[in-house]
């Protein structure tokens, strides 16, 4: 039995939203007692793809779910926008790929970051990336 | 939300303790600020205090490389104290490796390295202190 429920909405349009999401998914993280690491690594993860909408998209938004099964529970991290989309996904997510002045880190970094990661891009209609980190990942 | 770093002078040290989160546009006014000092003020030694910081993505990982690549082109060397474990194991994941940066503990330690990385500047007699 696996539930779910949405815990917030952001909206990304600028510089500050980015600090507020961290913001956001840094107290709903300690709120359900995610470990320091798991915190930090939730954080990062989120901060990478909302530079990523700023950067491409320059606004998107981001929903926070809350999934829970008998025995463990996660967030499920759904950021979207609708700008110019990636016509090549598997490049994107190679590492020290980048089309901007990044690093290359970013996707393939935040894959790394996280249990669960996809990605959905359409050239011309934007794209979205979902992450999934569990409490704890030996029980799914 | 994210308030403004400072950056102290001490001899001919800077210090920038982070104490807050910080939004990107003002971590790139910091740089510019912090090089301008360097430069203005002969200074040889950067020490940023990341203690606060539950965070170091990309965008801020490649920033502070950048500083210390930088300030190294000015002579001054730049050391990073007081990063947390998890973001530590965090940056590693990322596969970011603040390039060009000295690392210590704390800044106590900082402070013990950047007089070491000074004294060794000089080969030759005790130009300083």
């Amino acid at each position: 039995m696996s539930r779910q429920e949405i815990l917030q909405n952001i909206q990304i349009e600028n510089n500050i939203d980015l600090v507020k999401a961290r913001q956001v998914v840094r107290t709903i993280a300690k709120d359900l007692n995610f470990n320091i690491v798991n915190q930090t690594k939730l954080i990062t993860a989120v901060s990478e793809l909302t530079r990523n909408v700023l950067i491409y998209s320059g606004k998107g938004k981001i929903v926070i779910e809350l999934l829970e099964t008998d025995i463990n529970k996660g967030l499920r991290i759904t950021v979207t926008d609708d700008g110019p989309g990636i016509p090549d996904i598997d490049l994107a997510i190679t590492d020290g790929y980048s089309t901007s002045k990044g690093l290359g880190k970013g996707l393939s970094g935040t894959k790394r970051l996280m249990d669960d990661f996809s990605i959905q891009s359409e050239v011309g209609k934007g794209t979205e990336v979902v992450i999934i980190k569990w409490m704890d990942p030996s029980k799914l | 939300m994210s308030q403004k770093i400072p950056i102290v002078k001490i001899n001919e040290n800077l210090i920038v303790p982070f104490i807050s989160d910080i939004d990107d546009r003002s971590a790139l006014e910091l740089q510019s600020e912090l090089l301008q000092r360097i430069f203005d003020s002969k200074i040889t030694g950067v020490l940023i205090d990341l203690t606060i910081l539950d965070m170091v993505d990309s965008f801020l990982g490649r920033l502070i490389s950048d500083i210390a690549l930088s300030s190294s082109i000015l002579d001054a060397n730049t050391v990073v104290v007081g990063i947390q474990p998890a973001v530590a194991i965090t940056l590693v994941e990322l596969g970011l490796e603040l390039e060009g940066t000295f690392s210590a503990l704390n800044m106590e330690e900082g402070i013990k390295v950047i007089n070491e990385l000074r004294r060794s500047r000089y080969d030759f007699g005790d130009i300083d202190e």
